[in-house]
């Protein structure tokens, strides 16, 4: 419905991710024209506490993600006896064990790499879905323009949990994968339309007209001129929902529809240890914790590139 | 001299940024008299708008200010904000310019005026209702009892300003604070404004305190004159004796500068250049539409125009918003079809040409976009923006490339450091030159200029028009020099055209069109516009109205 | 202004049609098989799979599968469940409960949203406002089922000040619910009214406004308010179209059994037609929900309404 809406839906506040981070140096390195417009934000975002607190634990939790065990102190978080279940945090396992007796410390870090990989992954696909459907919808207008649009409309009536929820259950299939995809299925609309308002703002600059009366190509035009000037509000946004990517995640998972033992998520366990809640609360501290962290990490890390990235601020 | 009605005294106004306090104006001290007009005058940056909103108390959060402002002996400075709120409106009341956003959107111009009056006088709605009305009377807004009912939307850019100034009109206060009241209007509109601030003069007690840039509004209405330059009086004296005997070199170099429309008969009419065979631009019965939106009929912007420029010679494209001056350029560059009759650009004609002959077209047609800085990518340092054109249409290697860019900033006399720089880190007249070398790249034969130096201070504007008066006779190109301003037009081009809503009004040489202009509307264009020269101002004035009255 | 709703209309059919087909063809062209899924783990006789596949059209192609259910549809029929209850009957008797949770969120978002973020605009940069950020930031960041069951163990087990779960108290045991439900919206609605606030109290014509020496609290609400509620209103009536699709989680956790939980069960059991035939009512009052948002942003703007 109404694209014209103030953007209800939208923009989550929140912070950029690791993923958006390593791509901003990158950019700072490759391109000398970026570089002192990334470099400019980079200045602002130095100096903002938001952004290095939320900075921090991302890439903590990132490292944590790619060495876990290294983490976990070598404890192999499936390595489990029994007679040791249920114990409360202690010196010998710190955030205590976990019904089968598991090390619950070496658990929690563990879940740290598939809550990454499905924000990641659900990310980097929301963010082709977006890009290319935003650009061409934003750029060509008209027919292509209402068509796409409506499209997006099409999907955006179905709620993400709840389309995530009953393709996974069709499917019956249930991979960091499938969750992803199922994630980055229903979850590209939003950006969709962010790339295409943003694609048609650039459009109508002068810059495009001064390109275009040049006669550069279409494709000139895109790449060169559109595409890095559209990017920026998009970028902000992604690193938002790769925390909403996160939470939702955890969220089908907890409801039983995400992931299923024997993988190790932060979901997974918060489910597992909701029944003994008043008996072993710190089943789900731990775990809830960790992934508020995470999520609370891209947040602030989003909120601070967008208004560092904001044109309004020069 | 009675006894002044405001009386200010070493003014200084701060504003804080960050942890630190920067001081804008710098002990300023003048002097409103009774039904007097004042202009404060003076470049972006003069501290003119922060002196007018301290009498009011309205400067924004961040700043402060000291000294004395006595409006009929009561100190404004460190009064109460109680003490300030009866004062504002009843007894100093603000015209802001641009009134579309100075004006609430989501209530109407009634609504508007009836909350000013009522915050200061017990009257019913219907009372209230009543007076907006004859207020609205008062501004010769046409229509008055529908028109109260009205949202600023409904209304024209003239129309908003003078429900702006009926509502500052309200309570018939002792100063009136006029805030480049004319500055987003339209020549003949701002020829209307004036003609009604004039007429307003001598119907209220008001005294005026007018804020602006534009020397010819200042001619028209002052009494007085102050100067100001960096937040300080350069100097002050009357109307006259600031235009006709300044003493600053500062007053000299900004009057200097200012273009005016001189309407002086050239002393040797340059015998008509030979037609050549083949015209640079050539717009033969054009006709230029933008779709309307859905089952609305298209736009037409452009109707059957026909104008022809011939090869190195300058063309003034000259009207008002709406007129489709700048539709004109757009399509000379291609960015616009045409939806019937013929554009010729060196005799290849655009409409019927294929994609290779439309590619080499493009080469030979540039643009110099009004914004500067919005015509090159925000992301680009200004080198490479210049190299762009090189890079689509020839094929030198980068350090060939490079090289001609370093000319061209010489050419347009920008440092060559400055080619790593971004737009946003130029002023306005740098962004222009690099507009202006951007299209010089591959040495074009027609240039189109829109509007180049609207958006500048009259000393930025001086140096760029001579750069591109310099220029355009060396590189001889032909230019399409779209400009609302006559003045401008004046000074650079050969011939004029007039449009006014898409039509071709006249043409002529600049002489024939400013001097004997052959249509009505012309010649309420060129009355319109205010001159820097009150005696002449004067006497034009009665000539304007004169000319209106033959109209009604 | 009767054209502009037309036209909205005649634009949101389609989107309806299209938002229940994708619905209809994830449900019932997938891999998954409904009729597996209906036996459980009891295989069936053939003759039986046969009828069940007839019974729901199983074996026409999926477009002629869903315009017979279409016609269906507009004869008030949405289909049955595997108990044989008819869906609308499942509708009718839960929809009540989630429009009664989503008028507590909603109400929460207005008075807390609302102020919070009028008063982060007034006083910027100040503790409130600070720990306005920092709550938002944090609300928003905790899942909401994590949320939800926070909320339960700390007001409802812990301080005993809630009902923990189901509705036997009526309105009073929607009051943590509600809670839960509109809480990431209330954060949003508060950083929304901030900045709309923030932005209108800058603009020239509240500046305007001030120069008339009316009242700071005119100027405040009349000027400042009235404007910057606009983005706000169609915000918070977005949300409420979008409120049955959230009202799973938290009717889970709650257990209420409202239009969310039924959902959520019928996709656990796979019930198709339950599914598709709430998806396809909740598609509907979203896509309603935006329509009374475009007309109330005519309402509230002028500029739109005389477009």
């Amino acid at each position: 419905m109404s694209d014209e809406l103030p953007t209800p839906t939208g923009v989550r506040p929140g912070g950029p991710d690791s993923g958006a981070e390593h791509e901003l140096l990158d950019l700072v390195e490759e391109n000398i024209e970026q570089a002192t417009l990334w470099g400019e934000a980079w200045k602002t975002l130095r100096r903002n506490p938001m952004f290095l607190i939320g900075g921090v634990i991302a890439v903590l939790m990132t490292l944590i993600a790619v060495f876990p065990s290294l983490f976990a102190g070598g404890v192999d978080p499936r390595d489990c006896d029994l007679t040791d279940a249920r114990q409360w945090p202690s010196a010998a396992h710190w955030f205590g064990t976990d019904l089968q007796g598991c090390d619950y410390y070496a658990n929690v870090i563990h879940g740290a790499r598939i809550s990454l990989s499905i924000g990641l992954l659900s990310v980097v696909g929301t963010m082709v879905l977006a890009v290319i459907l935003g650009t061409l919808a934003g750029y060509f207008g008209g027919l292509t323009d209402s068509l796409l649009s409506r499209f997006t409309d099409i999907f955006y009536g179905v709620p993400l949990l709840l389309g995530a929820m009953i393709l996974l259950t069709v499917t019956e299939e249930r991979s960091v994968f499938t969750v992803s995809l199922a994630l980055s299925i229903f979850g590209w609309m939003t950006a969709m339309r962010l790339v295409r308002s943003s694609v048609i703002t650039v459009k109508n600059a002068d810059f495009v007209a001064a390109a275009q009366a040049l006669a550069a190509t279409t494709r000139q035009i895109l790449t060169r001129h559109i595409m890095p000037n559209a990017i920026s509000p998009v970028v902000s946004f992604m690193t938002i929902a790769m925390g909403g990517f996160i939470a939702s995640e955890a969220t089908l998972t907890f409801l039983g529809i995400g992931l299923q033992a024997p993988e190790i998520s932060w979901g997974l366990q918060i489910n597992v240890g909701q029944s003994r809640f008043s008996s072993a609360p710190y089943l789900v501290f731990f775990p809830a914790l960790f992934l508020s962290l995470t999520v609370m990490a891209f947040m602030l890390m989003g909120d601070a590139l967008r208004d560092a990235l904001d044109p309004d601020r020069n | 001299m009675a006894a002044p009605v405001l009386q200010i005294r070493d003014l200084r106004v701060e504003f804080r940024q960050k942890k630190d306090w920067r001081e804008v104006v710098h002990g300023v001290s003048l002097d409103v008299g009774r039904g007097e007009v004042l202009a404060l005058v003076g470049e972006s940056g003069s501290g003119k708008s922060t002196i007018a909103m301290s009498i009011p108390g309205l400067l924004p959060r961040n700043g402060r200010n000291s000294g004395s402002i006595q409006l009929d002996g009561q100190e404004l400075i460190g009064a109460s904000p109680g003490t300030l709120r009866k004062i504002r409106g009843r007894q100093v009341a603000v015209i802001f310019q641009e009134p579309m956003r100075a004006l609430n959107p989501v209530y109407t111009i009634g609504w508007q005026i009836r909350e000013m009056l009522q915050a200061h006088q017990e009257l019913s709605k219907e009372q209230a209702r009543e007076r907006a009305v004859e207020l609205l009377k008062l501004v010769d807004i046409p229509e008055p009892e529908r028109r109260v009912d009205s949202y600023p939307h409904q209304l024209s850019g003239g129309q908003r300003q003078r429900a702006m100034i009926a509502q500052a009109l309200a309570l018939d206060p002792q100063v009136l604070i006029a805030d480049e009241p004319t500055t987003a209007l339209d020549v003949t509109v701002q020829g209307e404004i004036l003609e009604l601030l004039h007429d307003l003069k001598g119907r209220i007690d008001a005294s005026i305190l007018l804020i602006t840039h534009d020397m010819g509004v200042v001619a028209d209405l002052a009494d007085r004159i102050v100067v100001l330059k960096d937040g300080a009086i350069v100097e002050q004296g009357d109307a006259h004796q600031i235009f006709y005997d300044p003493q600053q070199p500062y007053t000299q170099s900004l009057l200097k500068a200012v273009l005016s429309l001189s309407l002086e008969p050239v002393a040797a009419e340059l015998p008509a250049p030979e037609p050549a065979e083949t015209p640079a631009f050539d717009l033969d019965h054009g006709v230029i539409e933008y779709p309307g939106g859905r089952g609305r009929k298209p736009f037409r912007a452009i109707d059957d125009v026909t104008l022809r420029l011939d090869a190195g010679q300058v063309m003034g494209l000259v009207g008002e918003s709406g007129s489709g001056k700048s539709t004109i350029g757009r399509a000379a560059v291609g960015l616009l079809p045409l939806a019937s009759g013929a554009l010729r650009i060196n005799g290849l004609d655009l409409v019927t040409a294929d994609a290779g002959q439309l590619r080499e077209a493009r080469r030979q047609v540039a643009m110099v976009f009004q914004d500067a800085g919005a015509s090159v990518n925000p992301r680009w340092p200004i080198g490479q923006a210049i190299a762009e054109p090189l890079q689509l249409h020839t094929d030198l290697d980068a350090a060939a490339r490079d090289a001609r860019v370093t000319e061209l900033l010489d050419r347009v006399q920008l440092s060559r450091n400055l080619r790593n720089r971004f737009p946003h880190q130029l002023s306005g007249g740098q962004r222009q030159r690099v507009g202006i070398a951007r299209a010089l790249a591959l040495q074009p034969s027609l240039l189109i200029v829109d509007e180049p130096t609207s958006a500048l201070d009259v000393s930025v504007q001086e140096k760029v028009l001579e750069l591109f008066a310099e220029l355009q006779e060396e590189f001889g190109f032909a230019c399409l020099f779209i400009t609302h301003d006559l003045a401008v037009v004046e000074h650079v081009a050969d011939r004029i055209a007039v449009l006014r809503h898409g039509k071709l009004v006249e043409t002529g040489t600049t002489a024939e069109v400013l001097m004997s202009p052959q249509d009505s509307y012309t010649r309420r264009l060129i009355a319109a516009v205010p001159v820097p020269d009150p005696r002449e101002q004067a006497q034009r004035r009665r000539q304007r109205r004169e000319l209106l009255g033959e109209a009604s | 202004m009767i054209r502009y709703i037309g036209r909205r209309l005649l634009m949101a059919l389609p989107v309806l049609l299209g938002t229940s087909f994708l619905i209809f063809a994830m449900v019932y062209a997938l891999p998954g098989d409904p009729i597996r899924a209906l036996a459980g783990d009891q295989p069936l006789p053939p003759e039986v799979i046969a009828q069940l596949r007839a019974e729901h059209n199983l074996d026409d192609p999926l477009l002629l599968q869903y315009l017979k259910y279409l016609a269906q549809l507009f004869q008030g029929n949405l289909g049955t469940d595997f108990a044989g209850n008819p869906v609308s009957e499942t509708i009718a008797l839960r929809l009540p409960i989630t429009a009664r949770l989503a008028i507590v969120a909603i109400i929460f978002e207005i008075i807390f949203g609302i102020t919070a973020g009028v008063l982060c605009a007034l006083y910027k940069n100040s503790w409130f406002d600070n720990l306005v950020l920092v709550s938002t930031t944090m609300v928003v960041s905790v899942p909401v089922f994590v949320l939800a069951f926070l909320a339960q163990w700390l007001l409802g087990f812990q301080l005993g000040w809630f009902p923990v779960a189901g509705i036997a108290n009526g309105w009073f045991s929607l009051i943590l619910p509600g809670l839960v439900l509109a809480a990431l919206s209330m954060a949003y609605v508060a950083r929304l009214t901030r900045t709309s606030m923030a932005e209108t109290l800058g603009a020239d014509h509240v500046r305007t406004a001030r120069s008339k020496g009316i009242s700071e609290l005119r100027v405040v609400t009349r000027h400042g308010l009235r404007n910057a509620l606009i983005p706000v209103v169609t915000f918070i009536g977005a949300d409420l179209g979008a409120m049955m699709g959230g009202a799973i989680v938290t009717e889970s956790v709650f257990n209420i059994p409202g239009i969310g939980r039924a959902v959520f069960d019928a996709v656990r059991n796979q019930e198709g037609p339950v599914v598709v035939g709430i998806v396809t009512m909740m598609v509907f009052f979203f896509i309603f929900f935006n329509l009374v948002v475009d007309v109330l942003y005519g309402v509230l703007d002028p500029r739109i309404r005389y477009e």
